[in-house]
């Protein structure tokens, strides 16, 4: 880390660090693991410096119920870990989604099934915007592609986790947590402050009834064994769920009169930036559509370009994206798709044949 | 037959006043078991955070189990936790709540078989919070299993020919397994049979609130507690087993106690 107060030299990693304790993170709680460590490491001075809270867990599982915990009481906070570590975590994350608690979880993820290795995959697709745990329950997933998306959507974050008392996972890859590069620390369009959040929060938090004037004790849980209630409590989860989707963000680039759109997230969405552009140069008709959220996904973005266009959805996994992007699509154009394999570090120039396979219609 | 309401239980005409409600307890008829300790329990912890004066900025973390329902009973704002996992709830809540009493309510599966790891990281930590430990040696909500404390030669719907040293091991002692922390201010083992036991058990409870509060560390109270339906014994029954099967399994005494004017002991 170096630089000016305002722009910093930083991996992703540490741009989360920054993002957190600049939009009013107070706890975090975690539990060790590659390639995430310079999140918690960076954390545990950052935050008790601002008068913060610095845990480090015994296990994600206790990582997981301890930010259940902090959100129940109002407080920003947060954890991080990685593919794995989040599978230990779903349990406190279905939880957190039945009691309507606030959180945000960054999984910096890695390759799997089980131990998998420490490199970049796209593997926990499924697991983050899928729900992840048991019962049926969402979580709003937000895709950086950059160390400055990094820092800029540590606030985004803890809006949307205020706003919808809902946990709200950042999911990157062991590429966007290692690679560093200029970050701007400047609160983006949208930040909310401290007071912001205490506002969104103050109808439901617990805190002692004694702090409030009607006192009467409050209660945030996620059983309902009644006849009937647990219907209606997900059927107002439901309805959340539904006014989340106008949170879906995307951006595209050269789309216009693309024949071809690749739709990639992340990592891939940044190689593959540079893979189009030189595509373009040659005179190839191909644009890029990487959405931001992936859950909301914007369905939109997809279901406006399909007349006349084709698909190509590249992902660092065995096929995971790609099914929302056809849900979305709904057959109104052809979806192809290619994978890369975890841990494998794909080029710009590696994905040129691909996209030109495609552009063919190959 | 209704439930009675909170009016029919004030005293009639004639009737005199010997046992009262507080504030901290409410009303509501728990859904408890004939003869259960939780009520025992219940009152206890409510009378405790009364006289303490510090109801109003308590929060109750509830565990899973017979002990779920806590939060229906007590006056005081609660969050429920999964199942094992209160005291890394309760880290959580004391950690963004620093001004606030924590303390958690759980039994003996939750707290000493999936929570062993969250309890005694806890613990270690020091986590300003009270752990409350409903020892009655089975698994009450789910019908009568084996519960890490279940004694041997117990016979539980998942021991059916008793609990066996070579099959599921012996039952945990978790007093004195959390009285050796350095985190731990206070560890003591009560039980909930007789008058005299239940003052004792008030008076640890107490301790085991005051040394949070003041700042010393994790305070614990194990009660060990009757389980008539599930031990298949009336409650008189119930309570002569603690007496005489339980007590002497698990001894009674205060294992660890840093509060002011307390005597440090050794597990």
């Amino acid at each position: 880390m170096s630089g000016t107060p305002e722009r910093v030299l930083a991996k992703g990693n540490e741009a989360l660090a920054f993002g957190a304790v600049d939009a009013g993170c107070v706890c975090y709680f975690g539990y060790p693991i590659t390639p995430q460590n310079e999140v918690p490491e960076a954390l545990s001075t950052l935050l008790p410096e601002r008068g913060g809270r610095f845990v480090q867990a015994e296990s994600e599982v206790g990582a997981i119920n301890m930010l259940l915990g902090a959100g129940a009481c109002g407080i920003p906070s947060m954890t991080s870990s990685s593919s794995c570590g989040i599978s230990l975590m779903q349990e406190g994350i279905s939880y957190m989604a039945g009691s309507h608690v606030p959180g945000v979880i960054v999984n910096m993820s890695r390759g799997g099934p089980g131990l998998g290795d420490i490199g970049p995959s796209q593997g926990d697709y499924f697991q983050a915007t899928k729900g992840g745990g048991h019962g049926d329950h969402r979580n709003l997933v937000l895709a950086p592609s950059t160390a400055q998306e990094c820092y800029d959507f540590m606030f985004k974050a803890f809006a949307l986790a205020f706003k919808y008392a809902n946990p709200v996972m950042v999911l990157g890859d062991a590429v966007i947590a290692q690679v560093k590069e200029p970050v701007r620390r400047t609160p983006p369009p949208g930040a909310l402050s401290r007071e912001e959040l205490d506002a969104l929060c103050s109808p439901w938090r617990i805190e002692g009834y004694g702090a409030r004037p009607n006192g009467s004790p409050r209660l945030l849980k996620s059983v309902y064994l009644a006849e009937g209630a647990l219907a209606a409590r997900n059927e107002l989860l439901m309805k959340k769920y539904q006014e989340m989707r106008k949170e879906a963000s995307f951006e595209t680039e050269a789309v216009e009169d693309a024949e071809l759109v690749v739709v990639a997230f992340g990592s891939m969405a940044r190689i593959l930036r540079s893979t189009l552009r030189h595509l373009r140069a040659e005179g190839h008709k191909v644009g890029l559509l990487r959405p931001k959220t992936l859950y909301p996904f914007p369905d939109e973005a997809f279901r406006d370009l399909a007349p006349g266009r084709r698909f190509l959805v590249v992902e660092q996994n065995a096929g995971q994206m790609v099914e929302d992007v056809r849900l979305a699509v709904n057959g109104a154009a052809k979806v192809d798709w290619h994978g890369v394999m975890p841990c494998i570090f794909a080029t710009a120039g590696d994905l040129a044949r691909p996209v030109l396979l495609a552009l063919k219609g190959a | 037959m209704n439930a009675p309401t909170a009016e029919d239980l004030r005293p009639r005409e004639g009737e005199e006043l010997v046992f009262d409600t507080n504030p901290v307890l409410n009303e509501r008829v728990t859904h408890y078991c004939p003869g259960c300790h939780h009520g025992i329990a219940h009152r206890l912890v409510s009378e405790v955070l009364n006289e303490l004066g510090v109801a109003p900025r308590t929060i109750l973390v509830a565990a899973v189990g017979c002990a779920t329902f806590t939060y229906d009973y007590f006056n005081v704002d609660s969050v429920e936790a999964p199942h094992g996992r209160a005291c890394a709830v309760a880290t959580g809540v004391r950690r963004a709540r620093p001004e606030a009493v924590v303390f958690t309510y759980q039994g003996d599966g939750d707290m000493a078989a999936i929570g062993t790891g969250e309890s005694i990281h806890a613990a270690n930590r020091g986590e300003r919070i009270t752990a409350v430990f409903v020892n009655n040696t089975v698994y009450g909500m789910t019908g009568g299993q084996m519960a890490p404390t279940t004694l041997l030669g117990q016979k539980t719907t998942t021991t059916v020919q008793g609990r066996n040293m070579g099959n599921e091991g012996g039952p945990i002692r978790f007093c004195e397994l959390l009285a050796q922390l350095d985190g731990v201010a206070y560890a003591a083992r009560c039980a909930l049979d007789t008058v005299k036991h239940v003052r004792e058990a008030k008076r640890a409870l107490r301790k085991a609130f005051e040394v949070q509060i003041d700042g010393l560390g994790f305070g614990f109270v194990e009660f060990l507690s009757g389980c008539p339906t599930n031990w298949h014994m009336d409650p008189i029954a119930a309570n002569k087993r603690i007496a005489e099967v339980m007590i002497p399994a698990f001894p009674l005494g205060v294992f660890k106690d840093r509060s002011k004017g307390g005597e440090a002991k050794d597990a």
